[in-house]
């Protein structure tokens, strides 16, 4: 990422800037520390909604506690968790990108398939691939949204559907099967390192890597600005269009990057690759990341977060078949977890509000 | 005036992209139709079909409708049809919808129904919704004929059984039988989706069985859904094992299901404890039989069941056969096959793969 | 109402391009179908070069009633999207009703009882989604995932693995035969009727405007008085309501009531009005264009399904690319023809619109999808 020059909200008070923008400033960076303390204070309700999840069944079937269980309850999450963490980058600058599910189909085939065939490159150039191959996507799709100004909604529903008719092409009714993967990429895929599970080990790293730069960075910052500048009617993001652009599109080529990589750890745990891999991702995806508190108007929500709402959702379902829940409910139920969690971020934010302003108003009233 | 003109040249842009992808489209497509004839079918055609294929018109035009596009066990199943209508000098197209939903089927077989090929040979993704459209293929003269999953009989005039749906229920009740142990036990199914026809059918099947005295220590304690989708079926046997810690066997009569399992099991605790079973194909297969985690497994040649309904379209439409019970045609290299009851015709047992032969099948 | 008339009918395809001259964007609306019909003609062109199946009366049949779901579904959500919203359930509520439907049937009630149920049933769940986006003040795209979800389960709640094939034989064969022997099926005559009824109410009635008064702008549709929740609620329950007929016919159609009937159909209904030159940030389309862009959609997949040597997925990719240059084409030709105005009038300076893109462009476009 270049290095960013303008930070909006976090910039530290200039000395010579007049009073009053240093009292608004001092107003913005304490609304957002509160944003951030509400922010933190969700991570925690999805711990605590977790541990609830986890104990309850645990209790009710001792069986779901086993280290066995729990491992791979995560390692279901793994992949769906790193495409949120792109997704979360996207929807922070008021975007969506529905088409996660066809770029995760056409890597995995693209990876599979190259490895299947060169049997003798290192697996590692695979992923490489599939990482290529879902960020060009993304930059398509970035493109679209920020030189040619089409609506992200659009675009993307496009390119889901043109992406996995590519994809189509491209398998032409193959399979990829285990058998035909070079052994070293299976085992990557369902091997250990340091005792933690590969696809956990990535999907820590790429958590925290894009926590990490969405909190701390400018850059990071900076698509907030774009999200939340939306909403507010420009005020808050003082960025000019060309760089907003660009962060909007980096934004895109992330999250296809990362569903490349989510395609490469599919191929790689699943073994079994076709044209049809991913399909309805898209939604698990972002209903993770709306369950996880990432606003989807944009500007507010951690990356963090919209992981933890990955791990929720994939417990809750694991949980709901350890509970011997008929099949059938269980779609509703995640329909209705996804309700529930928008609307309580909803109730929560409008108290929050009101609390902001009386804070500041009394902050007015002191000086 | 200049906006006219502006919009005139996007006009003209519109239709260079769309004309070129219908024009790459029909390229394309071609070439992947002849390069795939040229491998399967061609030598086969001189040395099997001249004699067994006397009576069967040549130049017949066939189409053949997979229940999705992209579906692997269905794509041997066509390449299966192909190959056999290519052996009696025809030509097969694969046309199908790219989602498993009836009404994408209907929309297209109405589509082939205009196109007037002498027969329609068709997986059906619903036994009822595409009798209506069938119908009308059959009035203007097109044969119909279903393989491995069946419309309703009104439908069409014969049905190519990979096998009955009692002897694969019974196959399916006596593999949980035999994998649980000699004590005995709780047994699991993950199925397809829950408005799979086919797994619908089995399974019943496989629970009137299990009534029966001799499996009476055999208890089927859930059946579970794992849409196909790999991620789901995973997910849905670790479900299983945790929520039955005494289950003894899961099995699975979809193959998407049974490798999910088998994987999912041979990276786990339970390898070795509990058994996976049901129906899948040895490609997939091979690796979790080979490391003990699958005994034994079983299912038919998926391109014999195709090949069967490529002669059978054949010979319907070379007016050899009408459909009726009875009537008996020659079926290339699978020798002579008989219409039984309802218009149907038993492809046989299917094949029960273990350690010992699964290295004799490629498929 | 006479305040916001004159502002809220903004023919505008391109967001970012001014507002000005109402009658020059009139005109460019005007063109806008016009370049869709120039569209259908070249696929009536191309399809009749592929098949002389192409320009048939069966064609027409069979190609049209495939498309009556997906046209159904497009009606309110012209309504809906005009206002700035979305619903993504409908496809969902199309399976609730067609589960419900078979469920009834099997309990054994008549079909005339059966039908209103069905139709309440859609009307509930648009209330939900309607409460939850106006009562609560959730945004529709959020919303409408999860009653994606929530309804397609319920679907299979109510009918498990099985699906009802048993209807009667007068009900199905009306909904497969066509319109007092002409070659248009009842469903599509159905559709007609009610495309003009949609028509007229957006577009010759104070309710109308006031759709696109919000789309425009939803805060000055409100301050200018109008009860936009209670506008956008009535359009939820009749996304509801028209979704649970589309699952009627399709259950009728298909002589199958099942729950996972009509996955996806969201989407190619929203490509419709897309195409139609409704914006997705609302305030802006027709009807007419959204006709349009189904007849162009139906032209282009019965064109393709003719030719066997066709594979099925070239109409999804061909849908993609047609929906993206739906609102690409556009905005590149205002934007051509805007550098083309500042290059004439040689140093003028640059003009608000273009230093206002920003915020129009990728995150922008204040009320996009909250």
């Amino acid at each position: 990422m270049s290095t960013p020059t303008t930070s909006p909200a976090p910039a530290g008070p200039g000395g010579l800037a007049p009073k009053i923008a240093a009292e608004e400033e001092a107003r913005v960076s304490a609304g957002r520390r509160f944003i951030d303390r509400l922010i933190r204070a969700r991570e925690l309700g999805l711990l605590v909604v977790l541990a609830l999840i986890v104990i309850v069944t645990g209790v009710i079937e001792p069986n779901f506690l086993d280290a066995d269980s729990l491992k791979q309850t995560v390692l279901n999450v793994a992949i769906i968790a790193v495409m949120t963490a792109g997704m979360t980058l996207v929807i922070v600058t008021r975007n969506i990108d529905l088409s996660v599910g066809s770029i995760l189909g056409l890597s995995a085939f693209v990876c599979g398939d190259f490895l299947t065939k060169n049997p003798d490159v290192p697996w590692p150039v695979g992923v490489v691939i599939a990482v290529v191959i879902g960020a060009a996507c993304g930059l398509l799709n970035g493109v679209l949204v920020t030189w040619g100004r089409v609506p992200a909604l659009v675009v993307t529903l496009g390119t889901m559907y043109a992406l996995r008719g590519v994809a189509f092409l491209v398998t032409d009714g193959r399979q990829i099967n285990a058998e035909d993967l070079p052994d070293s990429f299976l085992t990557a895929g369902s091997g250990d390192l340091l005792g933690i599970p590969t696809l956990i080990v990535v999907a820590l790293l790429v958590i925290a890597l894009f926590w990490f730069v969405a909190r701390d960075y400018a850059w990071g910052r900076q698509l907030y600005a774009i999200g939340s500048s939306g909403r507010s009617g420009g005020q808050a993001a003082k960025l000019a269009g060309l760089k907003s652009d660009r962060r909007v599109t980096q934004a895109f080529v992330i999250s296809g990057a990362l569903a490349g990589l989510g395609g490469a750890m599919f191929a790689a745990r699943y073994g079994t690759v076709d044209a049809t891999a991913g399909q309805g991702y898209e939604l698990r995806v972002i209903g993770a990341a709306v369950v996880g508190g990432v606003a989807i108007a944009g500007g507010s929500g951690s990356v963090l977060g919209a992981a933890l709402g990955a791990v929720v959702l994939g417990t809750i379902q694991t949980a709901l078949i350890v509970l011997k829940i008929d099949d059938f409910w269980q779609q509703a139920i995640v329909g209705l977890l996804i309700i529930v969690a928008i609307a309580l971020d909803r109730l929560i934010a409008k108290q929050s509000e009101a609390l902001l302003r009386q804070r500041s108003a009394r902050r007015r009233t002191a000086a | 005036m200049r906006d006219s003109r502006f919009m005139r040249v996007l006009a003209l842009l519109f239709a260079v992209v769309l004309g070129a992808a219908v024009i790459t489209g029909c390229g394309s497509t071609k070439d992947d139709e002849e390069s795939g004839s040229a491998s399967s079918g061609s030598t086969a055609a001189e040395t099997t079909a001249a004699d067994s294929s006397a009576t069967i018109k040549k130049g017949l035009n066939v189409v053949v409708m997979p229940k999705q596009l992209g579906n692997p066990y269905e794509e041997l199943e066509d390449k299966g049809t192909v190959a056999a209508i290519e052996e009696t000098g025809g030509t097969a197209k694969i046309q199908g919808p790219t989602d498993a939903a009836a009404s994408s089927q209907v929309s297209l077989l109405r589509s082939i129904t205009q196109q007037k090929p002498d027969a329609i040979v068709l997986a059906a993704n619903d036994p009822n919704a595409v009798v209506p459209v069938l119908k009308q293929a059959q009035q203007r003269g097109i044969k119909v004929v279903t393989q491995d999953s069946d419309s309703a009989p009104e439908g069409r005039q014969i049905f190519i059984n990979q096998a009955t749906t009692q002897s694969i229920g019974e196959q399916l009740a006596k593999q949980a039988l035999e994998t649980a142990g000699s004590a005995g036990g709780e047994v699991a199914v993950l199925s397809a989706t829950a408005n799979a026809p086919n797994q619908n059918a089995w399974i019943k099947i496989m629970q009137t069985e299990l009534k029966k005295p001799e499996y009476s220590k055999i208890k089927l304690v859930k059946v579970a859904y794992g849409d196909d989708d790999d991620q789901k079926s995973f997910q849905q046997a670790q479900g299983l094992l945790s929520a039955y810690p005494n289950l003894k066997s899961i099995v699975s009569p979809t193959t998407v299901g049974i490798a999910a399992a088998a994987r999912y099991v041979s990276d786990s605790k339970y390898k070795g404890k509990v058994a996976v079973t049901g129906l899948g194909t040895p490609n997939q297969m091979r690796k979790f039989v080979k490391d003990g985690t699958v005994a034994q497994f079983a299912l038919w040649n998926p391109e014999d069941v195709g090949y069967l309904g490529g002669y059978a379209a054949a010979a319907l439409a070379s007016d050899v056969i009408t459909g009726k019970q009875g009537e008996s045609f020659k079926a290339g290299k699978l020798g002579t096959k008989t219409i039984g009851e309802n218009g149907e015709i038993v492809l046989g047992p299917p094949t029960t793969f273990t350690t010992d032969n699964i290295d004799k099948f490629d498929f | 109402m006479s305040t916001i008339a004159p502002t809220a009918p903004a023919p505008d395809r391109t967001p970012s391009s001014p507002r000005s001259e109402d009658s020059r964007l009139k005109a460019i609306l005007g063109r806008w179908e016009t370049l869709i019909l120039a569209l259908i003609a070249l696929v009536f062109l191309i399809g009749s070069g592929i098949s002389s199946e192409f320009l048939t009366g069966e064609s027409l049949t069979t190609g049209s009633s495939d498309f009556t779901e997906y046209a159904i579904l497009a009606l309110p959500l012209t309504l809906i999207i005009a206002t700035g919203e979305i619903d993504l359930s409908v496809a969902s509520v199309l399976a609730l009703s067609s589960a419900l439907m078979g469920y009834l049937w099997n309990q054994g009630l008549p079909m005339e009882g059966i039908i209103p149920i069905c139709l309440v049933a859609g009307a509930l769940c648009g209330l939900l989604n309607g409460w939850l986006v106006t009562g609560l003040g959730l945004p529709s795209l959020a919303v409408t995932i999860g009653t994606l979800a929530l309804f397609r389960g319920l679907a299979f709640v109510i009918l498990g693995d099985e699906s009802v094939t048993s209807f009667p034989t007068g009900y199905t064969d009306w909904a497969f035969g066509n319109f007092a022997g002409t070659v248009v099926p009842n469903t599509i005559v159905l559709f007609l009727v009610l495309a003009a009824v949609f028509a007229v109410v957006l577009h010759r009635t104070p309710f109308g405007r006031a759709i696109f008064a919000i789309g425009a702008n939803r805060e000055a549709a409100r301050f200018s008085g109008l009860r936009v929740n209670r506008i956008q609620l009535r359009l939820f329950i009749l996304s509801g309501v028209i979704a649970a007929l589309a699952g009627i016919l399709l259950t009728l159609r298909n002589s199958t009531a099942a729950g996972n009937v009509g996955e996806g159909f969201e989407l190619t209904a929203i490509a419709a009005v897309v195409l139609g030159g409704v914006s997705i940030f609302g305030g802006t389309g027709t009807i007419g264009g959204v006709l349009l862009a189904l007849i162009l959609l139906g032209g282009i997949q019965k064109a393709l399904n003719l030719d066997p040597d066709i594979s099925t997925y070239w109409v999804n990719i061909v849908f993609g690319i047609l929906l993206i240059g739906s609102v690409l084409g556009p905005n590149l030709a205002a934007r051509v023809r805007e550098a083309r105005r500042i290059n004439s009038r040689g140093t003028r300076p640059p003009r608000p619109g273009r230093s206002a893109a920003p915020q129009s462009g990728p995150g922008g476009e204040g009320n996009s999808n909250a």
